[in-house]
């Protein structure tokens, strides 16, 4: 699972109000490189939160994203590019577990599948 | 300009939408106005019926012309007419009139060229073929032949007179056509991508061409999300990763998408057999029940998939059978077992299926993105055209049937988003989820497409026990068929 979908994931149990971040148990992570896309990451830029992936990717052991919410100007920098890539798409939680924030319900994440069904009683 | 457009003759509901597409893809249609249609405009030839192979389009330049046909799955062609005629005679007489600034540049000595003889309706033998490109020597060709990979392709496309011709009402007149090639599709991909060699399958996965048709409905490119909310194998995926597309699926079921076969037999091996980027993320969620965070909208340029219709594979949803039945309370998972716990799921209807893919997509879609999906119809006696499902954010811009059986085809529709998602749209939406947990057992009974399928013949039937007036209801006019 790559911090993008991580940040796009909340818990939905039923009566969970604030079910975003996402805790992360990390046993295993892994990088895997992928092709960069500067439009891709410009569009996804202003789409995500922000803080979130920062703590998401320090979880993960990345901390080279800026602590507060870059000025989008920054999209024109390749150094900031590739550090957004990078925590974006290139980090993966492999095997661990998603943390509901309110419940403390684990969502298992198993050879990178993040499996977010809910059990009979929290539908 | 106007090009010719020869399809290959097959799927022919989705030749045109294909081509609308791709034209839409290629910019064609970027600076009309956004409230008027996006759509070519189209001619047929003289006596030719709209399911001819023939056709001819108008398009803003030979590039984009080019950029269609080579993405095109279904296009057999698109050419620069230069002559046409019902006989060889009026064909001659046709191309010497075709202005010679617009031939010459074709002509020239330090070119190569191929002239290619093709037929629709009938078979030609070699020496019949030959006979008819030398019949050309009017044309004054000074390059030199080159057959196996020339600069300029020029074809003789030739219709036949007598009869009906490949289930197509007969075309009164022979029509002969010639042109230069502009471009035509790459179908050596399907072969490529063709399922028997696909390491991973499962009962459902889709063909490859259908695959690829479907994302190019979904305009997926170079840098796009597109999302598959019924992933299963990927077989959709994989089509719109080909075209360059960032990827991303969920399947309710576990097994599918994190297990497969084995390590190398999975979804993530499928895009590595043939060298595609990985999908950006593959996950277990519910489509009833989907795990997106609140506050994210318009996140996907495309969605694109193929639902449960019930009748190969039916939907699941969260919650037990007994629970949504209504006869039992929800199960309480004991707190020891709740890590390995298996939910247990409930049919989904269709309906149901349908109603929470175009919330999704409301949602989720980014304002022009494109829901492409299948729907299934009963076909009917009657031939009033089947209502399909709406929502006030989407715009149905195309319907392609293919006839599955006797009994049900299914339809692609693409849709369009064309209003952004509201509270309003969002509440009505909970309530009609709410309609749907509350009265499982109904919506379960209307949406139940495997019964009209699967039921015996003579339950149809009113008083006709004749074996052979059913046959006789079969139309003889079988276009959709090929």
């Amino acid at each position: 699972m790559k911090l993008l979908t991580h940040n796009m994931l909340s818990s939905n149990i039923k009566g969970v109000t604030n079910g975003f971040p996402l805790g992360i148990e990390a046993e295993k992570v892994i990088e895997r490189s992928v092709d960069m896309n500067p439009d891709f990451l410009k569009n996804m830029f202003s789409k995500i939160e922000w803080k979130p992936l920062v703590e998401a990717s320090r979880i993960m052991g990345y901390s080279d994203l800026p602590e507060d919410v870059p000025d989008s100007s920054v999209l024109d920098s390749e150094e900031f590019l590739r550090k957004f890539h990078h925590a974006l798409l290139e980090i993966h939680l492999e095997e661990g577990a998603l943390v509901c924030p309110q419940t403390g319900r684990k969502f298992p994440v198993n050879k990178g599948i993040p499996n977010m069904l809910l059990h009979e009683d929290e539908v | 300009m106007w090009y010719l457009c020869v399809f290959y003759h097959r799927l022919l509901d989705y030749r045109k939408p294909e081509v609308e597409s791709l034209a839409e893809l290629f910019g064609v249609f970027d600076d009309y106005p956004t409230d008027q249609q996006h759509s070519l405009e189209w001619k047929l030839p003289q006596y030719h019926h709209p399911d001819s192979p023939f056709h001819f389009v108008n398009l803003p330049s030979e590039d984009i012309a080019r950029s269609i046909a080579n993405r095109s799955i279904l296009v057999k062609g698109l050419y620069e007419l230069w002559g046409e005629g019902n006989s060889y005679e009026e064909l001659e007489e046709s191309i010497k009139g075709y202005p010679e600034e617009r031939k010459l540049p074709y002509l020239n000595s330090d070119s190569t060229f191929r002239i290619s003889m093709d037929t629709f309706g009938k078979v030609m033998s070699f020496t019949e073929q030959n006979e008819r490109i030398r019949g050309l020597s009017y044309i004054p060709f000074k390059g030199r032949v080159n057959l196996k990979n020339p600069e300029h392709n020029f074809w003789i496309m030739e219709t036949d007179d007598y009869g009906s011709n490949n289930g197509l009402p007969p075309v009164v007149k022979k029509r002969i056509f010639f042109g230069r090639e502009v471009g035509a599709a790459d179908r050596k991909l399907l072969p490529t991508y063709e399922l028997k060699s696909r390491n991973y399958l499962g009962p459902t996965a889709m063909d490859a061409e259908v695959a690829f048709l479907m994302a190019n409905q979904a305009k997926a490119t170079h840098g796009k999300l597109v999302y598959d909310p019924f992933v299963g194998t990927g077989s959709i995926l994989i089509a719109a990763a080909h075209y360059g597309a960032m990827t991303m699926g969920a399947d309710i079921d576990i097994r599918v998408v994190r297990d497969g076969r084995g390590p190398d037999c999975n979804v993530w091996s499928n895009f590595k057999q043939y060298g595609l980027p990985m999908p950006i993320s593959l996950l277990r969620a519910d489509n009833n029940l989907p795990p997106w965070r609140p506050g994210l909208f318009e996140m996907f340029d495309a969605i694109i998939c193929d639902p449960p219709y019930g009748v190969r594979a039916g939907g699941r949803k969260s919650g037990g059978r007994k629970l949504l039945k209504g006869i039992v309370g929800p199960y309480i998972v004991p707190e020891e077992k709740r890590t390995n716990h298996i939910p247990s799921t409930g049919a989904y209807s269709l309906v149901e299926c349908v109603h929470d893919l175009l919330d999704l997509a409301a949602k989720m879609l980014v304002m022009d993105g494109r829901l492409v999906y299948f729907y299934p119809v009963v076909r009917e006696d009657d031939s009033s055209s089947p209502s399909f499902p709406e929502h006030p954010c989407f715009k149905l811009i195309a319907s392609c049937e293919q006839i599955l059986s006797f009994r049900y085809s299914r339809v692609l529709l693409t849709m369009v988003k064309i209003k952004p998602y509201t509270e309003d749209i969002a509440e009505s939406a909970r309530l009609k989820h709410m309609d749907f947990k509350e009265n499982h057992l109904k919506w379960l009974e209307e949406g139940n497409l495997h019964s009209a399928v699967f039921s015996p013949a003579d339950s149809n039937s009113s008083a006709g026990d004749d074996g052979k007036c059913g046959k006789e209801l079969k139309p003889k006019y079988r276009g959709k068929y090929v």
